[in-house]
This record gives structure tokens, sequence and C-alpha cells, in this order.
């Protein structure tokens, strides 16, 4: 079982620490009900801008349509939990997202990736309008601009955290690989990595699929955390929001990623009393970062454990040295 | 018939002919030179022959495992599988990745694990990824590149990057190895390494090496043939000593009366 080494380990423990303080936190009320709002929101958001990043920060290739696939997650998840308004219901409903979400983008990658720069930047803005539009006009099945309500809000910090962390284990496994590699290579060098054998169209598409499969659960999430969806709540600026989220941490940094999504969010909770001029203040920090640290907050940056581990060897090999 | 056959090859940009017209053949196991002034179409005949440009017409045909395949038209990913690699003139390395993932890069199309065998890391996955770290620091260890193995590539000395190209394209598994311009830059006492390296690699590893290349003491010590283009078209085919005595290259080199 080489799964079971101890960097896998080191993340294990470090996940269910996390896990376990936040849910303390929330049975000690010292998270309250309007503090566990915006914790689902950066959860969801996390998940969201980790799609986009491997999408833009490893891949290379500009999205701006990754709304839409929320949206298919969110429909699928509230469709289904009309009808089963339980947790079978809720899973059910999940995994038809998924599916639905990674079939449509499988059939955009195909004509939309051949296109470079801000010309698939702008196809993929269409693909999610297109996707918004449909939703509006599907009558009955998503009751157009009125949007679907009554849907039981079943989504906590459980939830939120198993849906974070089958997208990070989906996400830095497949970087992590040969695939992964070869993805990365089409972002470093195209024209290179074509020529060291690797059909760029391929790994293109299978990275815009998972991005939009990740973007799918957290739809989903965002369906059982509201009671009512409407097709507005994934518009352009839904798009906008997850860009800034991954251009703030870092393209290519998942760290930085879960970083910058946290921030943002508590920033913008913070900001709630100043009204109009939240804005303002959130446009001004975002200034701020890209003038100071043009990267994002970790640039390639990532945590690793490897590291981690090296350094705490090295702290402790002086001390047994000292004391003998 | 030979390994590879270029029949009438022609590529035109617009109204130039940046290619005409162009035979030539390779044989296996052989060291050969393509020579020419700035601007002949040495670099646009690598292009064409490895996919990058399509040919504006003539044939190139392969041979594999005794059948013949045309390779007009096809992408460049295909005719990497099929067996030809490449280096480029203006180094494109993937900059900021570790030199030893930019060998694994390169293996990564005769990697056994698959997409859904990375994320759910079956065992599969760990068995092709030792394996592949094996060979890779194996084939780093040519150029002792393999004590840089976690260094970026963008950090490596001029010389380096170079090596590390070859390094790169040898490690998908070629059966013809095009070097375009492998030692330009280098200091004459690199050049030289360099010189003994390419031979030994072509005989160790028994594969064809097409090397473009300005410097003339290498192409004459290490092709056993050698081509020139001129102005797109081929205007000589001999054996180094062959080459130095043609008028016409000198011609071409050194000018003439009109």
């Amino acid at each position: 079982m080489k799964q079971l080494n101890k960097y896998n380990a080191g993340w294990l423990a470090l996940s269910v620490i996390i896990y376990f303080v936040v849910q303390m936190l929330i049975q000690a009320d010292v998270i309250d009900y309007y503090y566990q709002i915006t914790l689902m929101n950066i959860c969801m958001d996390i998940i969201l801008a980790l799609g986009l990043n491997l999408i833009i920060g490893f891949t290379g290739q500009f999205s701006l349509g990754h709304a839409g696939f929320m949206s298919i997650g969110a429909y699928c998840c509230a469709i289904m939990m009309l009808k089963m308004p339980d947790l079978t219901g809720f899973l059910l409903g999940l995994l038809l997202g998924v599916i639905v979400a990674s079939l449509v983008a499988l059939i955009v990658a195909i004509p939309t990736l051949r296109l470079k720069g801000d010309y698939l930047a702008i196809a993929t803005l269409g693909i999610s309008e297109i996707i918004r539009i449909a939703i509006l006009n599907m009558g009955d099945l998503t009751n157009g601009a009125a949007g679907l309500s009554g849907m039981p809000i079943l989504n906590n910090w459980t939830l939120s955290f198993f849906g974070i962390m089958l997208s990070l284990i989906i996400i830095v496994n497949y970087i992590k690989s040969s695939p992964g590699r070869a993805t990365i290579a089409i972002r470093e060098d195209e024209i290179a990595a074509e020529s060291m054998g690797i059909n760029t169209t391929k790994y293109k598409t299978i990275a815009f699929v998972i991005g939009a499969f990740t973007a799918s659960i957290a739809g989903s999430l965002y369906a059982s955390s509201f009671s009512m969806i409407k097709p507005d709540n994934f518009g352009f600026m839904k798009s906008v929001d997850i860009l800034i989220i991954v251009v703030f941490g870092g393209l290519g940094s998942v760290t930085g990623t879960i970083i910058a999504a946290i921030s943002l969010g508590i920033l913008n909770m913070l900001l709630q009393p100043f009204g109009q001029l939240r804005m303002i203040i959130y446009a001004i920090a975002l200034i701020a970062i890209m003038v100071f640290k043009p990267g994002g907050l970790l640039q390639h940056k990532e945590l690793s454990m490897k590291k981690l581990f090296g350094r705490l060897s090295k702290k402790n090999t002086p001390k047994k040295e000292a004391s003998k | 018939m030979s390994l590879l056959q270029v029949e009438k090859l022609t590529k035109n940009f617009g109204g130039l002919a940046a290619v005409s017209m162009v035979d030539f053949k390779l044989e296996s196991n052989e060291l050969v030179g393509l020579i020419g002034p700035n601007g002949a179409g040495k670099t646009t005949l690598f292009n064409l022959l490895t996919g990058v440009y399509v040919p504006t017409s003539g044939e190139i045909v392969m041979e594999i495992d005794g059948k013949k395949e045309r390779l007009n038209g096809v992408k460049p990913y295909v005719i990497t599988k099929k067996g030809l690699a490449r280096t480029f003139q203006n180094i494109r390395l993937f900059k900021e990745l570790t030199v030893l993932d930019n060998v694994l890069i390169a293996m990564h199309q005769n990697s056994k694990a698959g997409v859904l065998a990375s994320i759910f890391r079956l065992p599969k996955y760990y068995r092709s990824e030792e394996g592949m770290r094996q060979e890779a620091l194996s084939l780093l260890s040519i150029f002792d590149l393999d004590n840089k193995q976690q260094e970026l590539a963008k950090n490596l000395p001029y010389g380096d990057q170079r090596c590390l190209e070859i390094v790169r394209a040898l490690a998908t598994k070629p059966k013809i190895l095009f070097l375009d311009e492998p030692a330009a830059g280098m200091n004459p006492q690199e050049t030289a390494d360099l010189t003994k390296q390419i031979r030994k690699i072509q005989q160790d590893f028994k594969i064809t090496v097409v090397l473009i290349e300005h410097d003339m003491s290498l192409v004459m010590d290490i092709c056993e043939r050698i081509y020139v283009l001129e102005y797109g078209r081929m205007i000589a085919h001999g054996t180094p000593g062959e080459i130095k005595q043609n008028p016409k290259v000198i011609k071409a080199y050194l000018g003439g009366e009109e």
C-alpha cells in the first residue's frame, strides 16, 4: 500500500484536524448561523476556483464560463431534491449534475479548445450565456426566470468539507501524475509539448471536463444551501468572481487558491457594513495585490508535506547533536 | 527502401518557396548533416518533417516495421509517436518545470497509467511512475544532468539547456533524432564535448541523427553524409570530403562571380 506513505498520512492528519476544529467551533456556537453561511460560500468558492485554476493556471486555457457549469450542477441537484427532499435526493442530484456538466463540457471543449487566448475566453463566455438562456427557457423543468424554490437546506460543514476533499483529491492527483505533467507542458510551451508526443487537444479537453465536474459539485452544494436558485445567480459576474480568486491566489497554485478564497470570503464579510463602499474597498484591495504581487499571493508555490517533513527533520537533527 | 524517404517536398509561404522540390533519404543508424547559409530553409525542412508545417506538395514516407507510412500533414504528436523527435533552434524547454519533469513529460506517450489510474492512484500508477523516473535519471546521466534533476529548467546554464533538449528528445524513444543547431552559442570546448556526445548517442541508441549546424568543423568531423540547402533547394549531397570540393557549395558559402 504505497498510498499510505508518511506524506499522505500528513495530509490526512491535517484535513482531519481542520474538519474537527471547525466542527467543534460550530458546536460551540463560535461560528454562528450567520458565519456558517459565509463558511459555506467560502467552501463553494474554493471548489469552483480549484477547478478554474486547473483550466487557467495549469493548462493555460483562459475560460470565462465557469458559472455555466456551476448552474448545471445546481439545477440538476435542485430538480432531484424537489422530487426527493432528503440526502439521497441530494446525492443523486450531485451525481446527475456532474454527469451532465462533464458531458456538456466534453461537447463544448472539442470545437472551442482549438481557439487560443482572447478568442477562447469569448467562446467560453458565450457558452455560459447559452447555458443560462437555455435554463431560462426550459419551461416547467427549470421554471424560467423565477427559478426553483422549496429545496431542503441540507448543506452543512460536513457536506462542504467532503465536496472540497473530493475536488482536491481529483485535481491534485491529476496534476501530480503523468497526464497532469502533460497538461502543464501545454501551458509552458504548446509547440514543444506537441513535439514531445502530447496530444494537446486531448489534455486540454480532460482539464476542461475535470473543471466542469468540480464546478458542478459546487453548484449542487449551492442548490442545497439556499432554498431557491434562479438563472441570474450564475451570470457573468459569478465567473468573474471565481476568476478573481484564481488570479489573486496565484495561477498554478492550489494552496494559493484556497488561501485566496478564504481571505477574499472573510474580507467580503467584514466589508458588509460599509454598504456601497464595500465594492470600492474590495477593488482597491485587489489592485494592491496585483501591484505588489503580480503573480498572485503564492505564485507557483505550494504547501508541501515533503518540504515540511524535511524542515522538521532538519530542526530535529541539530537538537540530537546538542544533546550528545 | 530507406527509413525515411522525402520526394519533391515543397513549402510555399505566399510567394516565397521556403523549401522547393527537395529530395532526400535517411537510412537507419547513420549520422547526417544538413548545412546551408542562413535562410536556406533548413529549419523549415525540419518543421515539415516533424509536422509543425503541412507541406504544400511532395511526399514524406517512413518505413515502420516493414510498412510504408505517409507522414504528410500528420499532426506533430502522431509523428513523434512514429519515432521522429527533435530539438529546437531557439530552446523550447518547459522553463518553469524541473529538469526531471521536462524529461518525464517526453516519456508520457509511453506511460501506461491513464487518467483514471492517476486520479485514483491505482498500483499501476506507482509502478509506471517509478519506472519512468529511473529511466529519466539514466537518460539525464548521459549529460551529467542527473544531479540537477530538481532544478528549474530556466535556471540551468545555457549549454546544459541545450543538452537537456537533446535528453528530452531522446526520452520519446525516437528512431530519427533531428537536432537543430545543438552547438549554437557554445564555446569551442563545449562544442567539442557535444560532438563526442552526439556521436556516442547515435551509436549507443542505434538511431539516425540529422544535424543542422553552422559549425563546419563539427559537421565535417562527425557526419557520414551531408546535404546542402540553398534558397530552399538541395544543391549538393555527399560525404564531407565531396562537399568540401563541391564548387556549388563553395559558391553558396563564399560567393562567386556571376
